[in-house]
């Protein structure tokens, strides 16, 4: 067979076309344990799993923020938790008719031979922690490979094995229930332009999809997370019209129509550019059979982190500022955003790390 | 860079998106001499270049068929022929706003070690033979890359040649100007069902782009000649609503949208069935970011060579059957063919086992 047809097609069908719906978006909340200490610490908050209950809970009981959410993507442990009147994260997200899904990597391991290129790892028991993880509620998945640009990099072998390896995931996935969603992030750590990043992203797209067909990965029930189309982060900024171009020309030459959504990472990009370069590429007249929407981790909650602060009193500011930044992406899938004349701090701060490590 | 952007970049995308036009579609007239041959002799015409000229000057001069076209493919003889009135062909094209197209390629050639299989040549000197068909007035270039399905084809190594073959030959049209049809034929030949088709197509599709990407191909400058997919033909025919369905769906996981156009061959497919079933794509409801036409050349010739018989007097209805086919395909690119424009030979297939050129 060409691709997979197995006892989950429809659903897998039914359900990326359900994070595909026009003006949601994807709430990335899958900082393994490791990474929301980075976060919490940078609020002086103690990371504890208390504190990292909390702060989940404080995002997915914002009031009025669901509604612009498709799914929320989630680490393990978050899976499990409840809120502090005992319901399960999962049947919140669900009772608002928000897909819950689970992080499946194990986090990046150096290529030997290469210079800091690395594939991801997580493949081992990954069908049965798959169908553990659709027990309790995941309907979809998300497995990150990093690629760089370098002088000599991104290399054939790290194109290669991060793409066989995004393919073998989405696979196991399908076959056990989840939607897959296929994320080559290529890192916006550099001095090049942007279009030195279009050929790249052109390059690892291209890679990525030979793979899926050659592993039988049914295009309609994946997603796809890439980067937008950018200059480095040691490069001067272009407009959003320009990134929106080079983005969408990328995806249009690599990205066949049958996938029903691509959902950008935010990288370093500030909460306000994340959302306007999205907002000027749903605006852009041109051809794209595709939703254009956003899987944002900390474009979503760096204003929100920064008002809670960690205190039970900014709870409710802090959810108001995560329901603001979720209404302006939404508004932006459907090319509506009109900028904010307000912006909460921290909404501009560049949120670029480099090298980064989740 | 990632896409080839040297001097024609520009008018490879400008041409591509008017052959994808819309209402309009490609006839394929590029047979090669041997081939023309059959076509003669299948209505006892002597296969000599006055001849051949004839069937092209009738064809090219149909009253109100070229409105129809946004090509027509040639085969090098013809593009250098002029009507009986001194008029080159080519010129006789442009004044009507149809593109002329060189087939290049070389024929197939067996590969070693394979169950039949096989692999196009035509790459020596290409360049230079596309700068001089550049000259002469082409603007689009053809390549036919042959696979079959059988139990163990099409072969990786079949796959892995044709494909690089094709990107090979497109990346060399476009530095000299030509936007290249990429043609990854599978012949219908077999008794697999539908679905082994479309899972062939798929694989084979996918490796076609990958390796247009490979190769640096501005896909916008390009379009794409393939295979509808349907059942082999010793296998029972299924309507066209199914090919439709199937088709699009190979088409829509594997052909990128900034491909303009996709044309399809019509292999054995008889005038009606080609016909009926492009429009049942058309009329599909999905997200089809190409427009899928036509390059036909037996499914547009077949009942016009017939009527004309190779006599003088039976140009000019000739010249109408070639009309009828011609706005019946057009209706199709638009889901508007509402039928009935099919006479005995329109309805005859036209499939040639282990069909060669």
């Amino acid at each position: 067979m060409s691709c997979y047809k197995g006892k989950y097609a429809e659903e897998l069908i039914e359900n990326a076309a359900s994070i595909a719906t026009p003006g949601k978006g994807i709430l990335a909340a899958d900082e393994s344990t490791g990474t929301i200490g980075k976060r919490l610490s940078s609020i002086n908050v103690e990371n504890v799993e208390s504190n990292r209950r909390a702060l989940r809970e404080l995002l997915f009981c914002a009031p009025g923020a669901l509604q612009y959410l498709s799914g929320i993507i989630l680490f393990e442990e978050t899976l499990y938790q409840k809120t502090a009147a005992g319901k399960p994260f999962v049947d919140v997200m669900k009772e608002s008719g928000v897909l819950p899904g689970i992080k499946v990597d194990k986090g990046t391991v150096e290529l030997p031979g290469t210079n800091g290129e690395t594939t991801t790892q997580g493949l081992d028991g990954l069908a049965e922690r798959c169908q553990k993880y659709y027990a309790a509620g995941a309907r979809f998945a998300k497995w990150r490979a990093v690629l760089k640009i370098g002088a000599n990099e991104p290399s054939q072998l790290a194109i290669n094995d991060n793409a066989n390896g995004l393919a073998r995931y989405a696979i196991i996935c399908q076959q056990n229930g989840l939607v897959p969603i296929v994320e080559p992030e290529i890192l916006v750590d550099g001095s090049h332009d942007i279009n030195k990043c279009a050929d790249v992203t052109e390059r690892v797209l291209a890679a990525c999809y030979k793979a899926l067909n050659d592993h039988h990965v049914l295009l309609e029930g994946t997603l796809l997370k890439p980067n937008m189309v950018t200059p480095g982060s040691d490069a001067p900024k272009v407009a959003p019209e320009v990134i929106a171009e080079y983005t969408v020309r990328a995806l249009q030459r690599t990205m066949p129509a049958a996938v029903p959504a691509v959902v950008f990472l935010s990288g370093g990009q500030s909460e306000e550019e994340a959302t306007l370069n999205l907002n000027a590429m749903n605006k852009l007249q041109t051809k794209k059979p595709w939703t254009l929407s956003f899987s944002f981790g900390r474009a979503l909650q760096q204003s929100t982190l920064k008002a809670w602060s960690g205190k039970e009193e900014n709870v409710a500011k802090a959810q108001a500022a995560l329901l603001t930044r979720c209404k302006a992406n939404s508004e932006a899938t459907l090319g509506k955003y009109a900028g904010s004349s307000h912006l909460s701090e921290g909404a501009s701060e560049s949120l670029h790390v480099k090298d980064y490590k989740y | 860079m990632s896409a080839f952007v040297g001097k024609y970049a520009e008018e490879l995308i400008k041409n591509a998106k008017y052959i994808a036009t819309p209402g309009k579609g490609i006839l394929a007239a590029d047979e090669s001499t041997g081939t023309i041959g059959k076509r003669l002799s299948s209505i006892n015409v002597e296969n000599i270049e006055a001849n051949r000229q004839a069937l092209r000057q009738l064809l090219f001069t149909s009253p109100n068929a070229l409105t129809y076209l946004s090509g027509v493919i040639l085969f090098e003889e013809t593009l250098y022929q002029k009507t009986s009135d001194g008029k080159p062909f080519v010129e006789l094209l442009q004044e009507k706003k149809v593109v002329p197209g060189i087939k290049v390629d070389k024929g197939i050639v067996e590969l070693a070690g394979t169950n039949g299989e096989t692999t196009t040549q035509g790459f020596d000197s290409l360049g230079a033979r596309c700068a001089e068909y550049y000259k002469a007035g082409a603007r689009f270039a053809k390549w036919r890359a042959v696979l079959k399905i059988g139990p163990t084809e099409p072969s990786e190594l079949s796959i892995q040649q044709n494909a690089q073959g094709l990107a090979r030959y497109a990346i060399i049209c476009q530095e000299n100007g030509l936007v290249p049809i990429v043609e990854p034929e599978i012949l219908t030949d077999g008794n697999h069902d539908i679905a082994k088709c479309a899972a062939a197509t798929e694989t084979v599709l996918a490796a076609v782009y990958k390796a247009l990407n490979d190769h640096h191909v501005l896909l916008e400058g390009t379009l794409l000649k393939p295979n509808m997919v349907t059942p082999g033909s010793d296998s029972a025919k299924v309507a066209a609503e199914v090919i439709a369905e199937y088709t699009v769906t190979a088409l829509r996981r594997t052909v990128p949208p900034a491909v303009p156009g996709i044309v399809f061959l019509s292999g054995g497919q008889s005038e009606e069935e080609a016909t009926v079933n492009l429009n049942a794509m058309n009329k599909l409801e999905v997200v089809k970011p190409w427009t899928l036409s036509f390059s036909f050349g037996r499914a547009l010739q077949q009942s016009t060579l017939k009527t004309w018989g190779g006599k003088k007097e039976n140009v000019g209805k000739a010249q109408q059957a070639f009309l009828v086919r011609c706005k019946a395909n057009s209706d199709a690119t638009l889901g508007k063919y509402t039928g009935g424009s099919a006479g005995g030979a329109a309805s005859e297939s036209l499939f040639v086992s282990d069909y060669k050129y």
